[in-house]
């Protein structure tokens, strides 16, 4: 079976990166392994667990039900793209001092999630923020000061 | 990295998209937003010679109406339809149903007619469709036909698509007159697969039901309509005798599986609750829409 390799261009955050991948290789891979961004974490690979969420042209997308070969051309934000030279961002922030994580495996793909949902909605309740965290699962922090995190997030956002 | 290899095509016209798939139509598979698709592939579940990406042809993004039609071309994100004010205007009953599917980052890829083409069996779209009514437009390299939503579900995952088929949109009928709707459904967690889910379509005539669609999804193979239930129903009230009897006609309709998240039983016993919850919330909508 073919194992042809394609040449993907793609920029992450900010900086544009060409790799020759296989086409079953998911963005997820190619972000870890040819990039070495190992920000963004690998749970599930069927989309359940919301660890490898990044930002694929402006939307949120699970970087392993997306095939590299699919980004070319697009621009990617990972959790690497949120710190402004070692600044944490206002999300970051709020996760610190609320105590939003613990190991922080499932804390990049919470923070890509949580970006996109503020960016649409600056103002949320707290159940419209529990439906949106229902994309991402967390084994340890509990779910509790997740949500405060957010809210932190949301107010220091307005 | 999980699937098992595969030629990556990407065509940009439907029929570059149609001459690659008659190629090979049995070895080849469809790529929309791969939201059911790239899971059954990392899962190693399924595995083709040829992936066909359809996300760069154009003219496949599209929210219509069009005089008794709601059209939703290939490529539009559930996302999208799920935020439209036409579509909530006009089919409530949908952007009801795409708030209890999945999360953000996945119905910002996952696309409706993906998601009947796919035909999950417990899956709201196709439910949806067949409450309401309507068609998909799939075509080949022979032509264009439509297929009513009725002829459309034939089996779990399994459609009346051919493989040498692409569907470009799917169109959903509008009801006219004294209409309403209802959609219930009962999950484990917000956003997953239904463990039983009821929509309704009903329309009155003088305060009585002169149509009625009673669809249970997450019970059978495809989305099964009780229509002992809405035969029954026509000429009628809501009452408690009309209500106790399409109650009994679903339990006596249905067969539905015990697996991990639930049992027969329990299935059997909610799909009955969400079907007298469904019908008195279409009654409602429908008067206040007269
Ligand atoms: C974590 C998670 C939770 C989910 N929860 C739900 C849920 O609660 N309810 C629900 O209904 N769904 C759910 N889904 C599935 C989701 O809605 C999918 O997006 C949808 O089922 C498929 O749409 P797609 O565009 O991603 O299709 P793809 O995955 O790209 O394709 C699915 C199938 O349809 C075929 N196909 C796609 N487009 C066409 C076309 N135009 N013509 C012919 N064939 C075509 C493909 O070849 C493939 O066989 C979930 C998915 C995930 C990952
Ligand atoms: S690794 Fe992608 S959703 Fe779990
Ligand atoms: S902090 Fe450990 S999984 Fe969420």
């Amino acid at each position: 079976m073919a194992t042809t390799k394609h040449a993907v261009d793609l920029t992450v955050n900010g900086e544009s990166a060409q790799v020759m991948v296989e086409a079953r290789r998911t963005l997820a891979d190619v972000l870890r392994e040819e990039l070495g961004l190992t920000g963004t974490k690998l749970g599930c690979e069927h989309g359940v667990c919301g660890a490898c969420t990044v930002i694929v042209d402006g939307r949120t997308a699970r970087s392993c039900l997306m095939f590299a070969v699919q980004a070319n051309g697009c621009e990617i934000t990972t959790v690497e793209g949120l710190d402004t030279d070692g600044k944490l961002d206002f999300v970051q922030q709020a996760f610190t001092e609320n105590h939003g994580l613990q190991c922080g495996f499932c804390t990049p793909g919470v923070l890509m999630s949580v970006h996109s949902f503020l960016k649409n909605n600056p103002n949320p309740s707290e159940e419209e923020i529990r439906i949106e965290l229902s994309g991402n699962i967390c084994r340890c922090t509990g779910y509790q000061n997740i949500v405060k995190s957010i809210a932190a997030a949301a107010a220091a956002s307005r | 990295m999980k699937p098992a290899p595969f030629a990556y095509h990407v065509p940009n016209t439907i029929d570059e998209a149609l001459a690659i798939l008659g190629n090979d139509p049995d070895g080849s598979r469809l790529l929309a937003g791969g939201q059911s698709l790239v899971p059954m592939l990392n899962l190693r579940l399924a595995n083709f010679d040829n992936l066909i990406d359809i996300n760069h042809i154009s003219g496949l993004d599209h929210i219509r109406i069009e005089s008794d039609s709601l059209v939703i071309g290939a490529l539009t994100r559930q996302y999208d339809v799920a935020h439209n004010d036409d579509v909530r205007n006009r089919l409530p009953v949908l952007s009801n149903a795409l708030a209890h599917i999945a999360h953000t980052a996945i119905s910002n890829r996952g696309t409706i007619v993906g998601s009947l083409c796919h035909a999950d069996p417990a899956a709201e779209l196709p439910a949806v469709l067949t409450a309401v009514g309507g068609e998909l437009v799939v075509q080949s390299a022979a032509g264009t036909r439509t297929i009513r939503a009725n002829d459309f579900f034939n089996s779990s995952f399994t459609t009346a698509i051919n493989p040498n088929e692409v569907a470009t949109e799917v169109r959903f009928d509008l009801a006219g007159g004294t209409s309403g709707w209802s959609f219930e459904e009962v999950a484990r967690r917000h956003g997953d697969f239904a463990l039983v889910g009821v929509v309704i379509q009903m329309t009155l005539e003088k305060n009585a039901i002169s149509d009625v669609r009673i669809v249970v999804f997450g019970v059978a193979a495809t989305p099964q309509r009780i229509t002992d239930a809405e035969k029954r129903l026509i000429g009628q009230t809501l009452n408690d005798a009309t209500l106790d009897q399409a109650v009994a006609d679903v339990a006596a309709a249905l067969s539905p599986p015990d697996d991990i998240h639930a049992t027969a039983q329990y299935r059997r016993h909610v799909a009955g609750v969400l079907v007298r919850r469904g019908l008195l919330r279409a009654l409602e909508d429908a008067n206040s829409s007269a």
